[in-house]
């Protein structure tokens, strides 16, 4: 039998406010245990949660931008549940009046495969602690920094069909809220989490299969792992007769499988009732139209734009504006130095090699536009060539805004050999110490040029122009 | 709503508080009467009335994203039973 995948996905993501969603702690990531905490974010009896400005502001520009309809008249519910991670023993959330719905995102996957993604709603929530589990002796130790921090909670229709379309949406969304300053979304520190719910099916069924959601799941990579781990162990079940259970899984990307979360009888019993402390959220007609207003140019417009004022490539043009800050430098860098196209190709083909390579976040790259200009422009001008650029541009993607490239090029002699004179020295020299490969050239073995080539770029330290050597190779070649 | 001893021992097991027999007998005698009480509303004619979402009519409650001193750390957990210096201690949740 053929088996189809049906994904669903929650997204939950920090808003970068500076203060928690209800108090006046900090939001600062990390920090000693519990000291970003008060007795409103630890649920002390008695305290009074407000509602921070900006995480109403935030909230309605990412619904906003993700194409949803807004509630005018949104509330707060409590979403009762007992575990030591929340000290309130219930988690302001919203249930009945999400702030957003019916949104959608348009995904294109790495196939070039066009899709659109249904968003069902979007709400506003607080983040819970977190909790560290001593490796001896039977504790586990509360700390609850994160606490009230502001979360938007972005809960997708079942319309994912593989983990290509759940990457591409990942990526479209997290573009999306980079660009409106509203998160900064990094997987690996736990602003951006997505839990997956799936489920199998018989190619053709309509019917729903039972579904599993997998939590904990914190890179691209591991996504794409825990949803190929989690179709194939739904299958192998339903294959052999068996049938899948509705539950809560963890994925453990070390060892690159799912476990089953302890789950009680009765846990889903969440019990929501209207948050009586904090008073309903209207949104006016005109506090709409002046953030719609506000919002930036996102990816999809600047990729038009892109193709049509720098005549990049489709292609080109969406690698360079998934990311806000990738975009930025692209765009500052080709108008100081009137390049695009060389721009772009030095960020995707080598810019991107070091980023994947150091697993860095997009947003974390710090290449100065002024030097990287002032480099374009050493290439396009001829001052250096582009084996020694490739090397060139490692030291400028390390530098700061005051790395002077001139000097660099001069301090390592860099610059290309201009005098003939040296590049013919080096070139006789080279065909005096092989008389037994002029033999063979002269035999018509024409592949050996290769060789005599490279030995003079080595020579040369890489630093001539090649065609010119080649030129004067058979030359000096011709002469023997 | 009918009470029984399973409403009142399923929501004892939410809250997690252990009761003996004898407790449970006593609460459910009490979360009747309340829930009895409370039935009363059941018999107002809401026809053509708006839901309430909330008691006040006041909306847009904020502040300001400004962040103030966090709390002194060693009076917050002094309040739960077991801790360290820097956290609350719990049993352990995972195995």
């Amino acid at each position: 039998m053929t088996w189809e995948t049906v994904m669903g996905l929650e997204v939950h993501v920090e808003l970068a406010t500076k203060s928690k969603i209800f108090c006046s702690c900090t939001t600062e990531f990390g920090g000693e245990a519990n000291t970003h905490c008060c007795p409103i974010c630890t649920g002390m009896p008695g305290t009074l949660p407000v509602l921070n400005e900006k995480v109403l502001e935030f909230a309605l520009k990412a619904g906003i931008a993700l194409n949803c309809d807004i509630t005018r008249y949104n509330k707060f519910d409590r979403k009762n549940y007992f575990y030591p991670d929340l000290p309130k023993a219930y988690q302001i959330s919203q249930l009945y009046f999400p702030f957003a719905k019916n949104g959608k995102v348009e995904i294109t996957t790495k196939s070039g495969e066009k899709k659109t993604i249904g968003i069902h709603e979007i709400h506003m929530e607080e983040d819970a602690g977190k909790l560290i589990h001593s490796p001896f002796g039977d504790a586990t130790y509360a700390d609850y920094n994160r606490c009230g921090v502001p979360l938007i909670e972005i809960v997708s229709e079942p319309d994912f069909r593989g983990s290509d379309e759940v990457i591409a949406y990942l990526e479209q969304v997290k573009s999306t809220l980079e660009y409106l300053g509203v998160s900064d979304c990094k997987m690996q520190e736990g602003s951006m989490r997505a839990d997956v719910n799936l489920s199998v099916r018989p190619v053709g069924s309509k019917e729903f299969g039972t579904r599993t959601e997998m939590k904990n799941i914190n890179s691209f990579k591991a996504i794409e792992h825990a949803i190929e781990f989690e179709t194939k162990r739904q299958i192998e079940l339903l294959e052999s007769g068996g049938r899948v259970v509705q539950q809560t899984r963890r994925w453990d990307d070390n060892k690159s499988k799912s476990y089953a979360m302890r789950s009680k009888e009765n846990a889903q019993d969440y019990r929501y009732f209207p948050e009586p402390d904090i008073p309903p959220i209207s949104v006016s007609e005109e506090r709409l139209a002046a953030l719609k207003a506000e919002q930036p140019e996102l990816a999809g417009p600047k990729k038009l734009r892109y193709i049509e004022q720098f005549g990049l490539s489709d292609y080109h043009a969406s690698i360079i504006t998934l990311n806000k800050n990738i975009a930025r430098i692209f765009e500052q860098t080709a108008e100081l130095c009137g390049e695009p196209k060389e721009v772009c190709n030095w960020i995707i083909g080598n810019a991107m090699y070091l980023i994947n390579e150091r697993s860095m976040e997009l947003g974390d790259v710090s290449l100065s536009p002024r030097v990287f200009a002032e480099f374009i422009k050493a290439i396009t001008s001829g001052k250096i060539n582009k084996s020694v650029g490739k090397t060139l541009f490692e030291v400028i993607f390390d530098s700061d805004d005051s790395f002077d490239i001139d000097k660099y090029i001069a301090d390592n002699q860099l610059a290309v050999i201009d005098d003939d004179g040296a590049i013919y020295e080096v070139v006789q020299a080279i065909i005096s110490a092989n008389p037994q490969s002029v033999e063979q050239y002269k035999e018509g073995k024409t592949k050996v040029m290769a060789f005599f080539v490279g030995q003079c770029m080595r020579q040369l330290k890489g630093k001539a122009n090649p065609d010119k050597v080649n030129k004067i190779i058979v030359e000096e070649l011709a002469k023997q | 709503m009918k009470i029984t001893k399973e409403t009142v021992s399923y929501v004892a097991e939410l809250s997690r508080i252990k009761l003996g027999e004898e407790q449970t007998e006593r609460m459910l005698g009490e979360l009747s009467e309340i829930i009895d009480y409370m039935d009363i509303l059941s018999g107002v004619d809401t026809e053509g009335v708006e839901p309430l979402s909330h008691v006040f009519s006041i909306n847009n409650v904020v502040r300001e994203d400004e962040v103030k001193p966090s709390y002194n750390r060693t009076i917050l957990i002094e309040n739960a039973p077991e801790h360290t210096e820097q956290s609350v201690v719990v049993p352990k949740t995972v195995e």
